[in-house]
């Protein structure tokens, strides 16, 4: 029963992450890209999550871990590179 | 156009100190868990590369005021003289040992010289990636 719960779990996040890469690959603005990419990252941490509960283990909570904080760096540089134009600056003007 | 991220530096200083941690954290559970001294440097190469987005170059330079050039260089030498070192034992190269020291705080701990080739590994990570990202960045 709830192996059925894990992997009916499993196969929405998926589905979740395909809808996200058709966003990714047709969003008509940058934004949209940029919030894609996003999900895509939290939709795997979820994978992963589910994963850990269905193999038993707790080896994979440093890649939960790792994930996030390498999602959350790529969205605030794409997000500062659509608002300011670059990643970093020399010196910051104001 | 002004560029307002107080929120963005105000979570900075506390997010940067959570991923120095895990980087910490990686460093040292390797040899037995997952991590070691590459993935230690590259995380916390990103704690470095976030500051660098948040702030600017300049006050980076103030705040961090290494080459990481020579650390890059520094590292590297010390993963070779690591490696090196076993000759002095009389015994192949990169020859890796370990023992169990009782430590005060710590109770039985495994101590291995891999550790220092681990070191070494680190900041050769650290220098090399931060200067290709710092490279790239002021090409503009």
């Amino acid at each position: 029963m709830f192996h059925t719960i894990l992997f009916i779990a499993l196969f929405l996040l998926s589905i979740s992450i395909f809808i996200c890469l058709y966003r990714l690959v047709k969003g008509p603005t940058r934004p949209d890209r940029v919030l894609a990419l996003d999900a895509i990252g939290f939709n795997i941490i979820g994978v992963v999550t589910v994963l850990s509960i269905l193999l038993h283990t707790l080896a994979f909570l440093e890649v939960i871990l790792l994930i996030g904080i390498l999602a959350f760096l790529g969205t605030i540089a794409l997000s500062k590179f659509i608002e300011k134009g670059t990643v970093i600056d020399y010196e910051r003007s104001d | 156009m002004k560029f307002s991220n107080v929120m963005l530096e105000t979570a900075t200083k506390i997010i940067i100190f959570i991923v120095l941690t895990f980087s910490t954290y990686l460093f040292f559970a390797g040899h037995h868990n997952p991590g070691g001294g590459f993935i230690g440097g590259l995380v916390m190469t990103a704690a470095i590369v976030l500051f660098y987005m948040t702030f600017d170059v300049v006050t980076a330079r103030e705040v961090i005021p290494v080459n990481f050039r020579k650390i890059g260089a520094f590292g590297a030498l010390i993963a070779v003289t690591t490696g090196v070192g076993s000759f002095l034992f009389d015994v192949p190269f990169l020859t890796q040992s370990f023992t169990y020291v009782d430590l005060p705080l710590f109770g039985e701990t495994e101590l291995a010289t891999s550790l220092l080739f681990d070191v070494g590994v680190f900041l050769a990570v650290i220098g090399s990636v931060m200067t290709i990202i710092l490279s790239i960045s002021e090409d503009v």
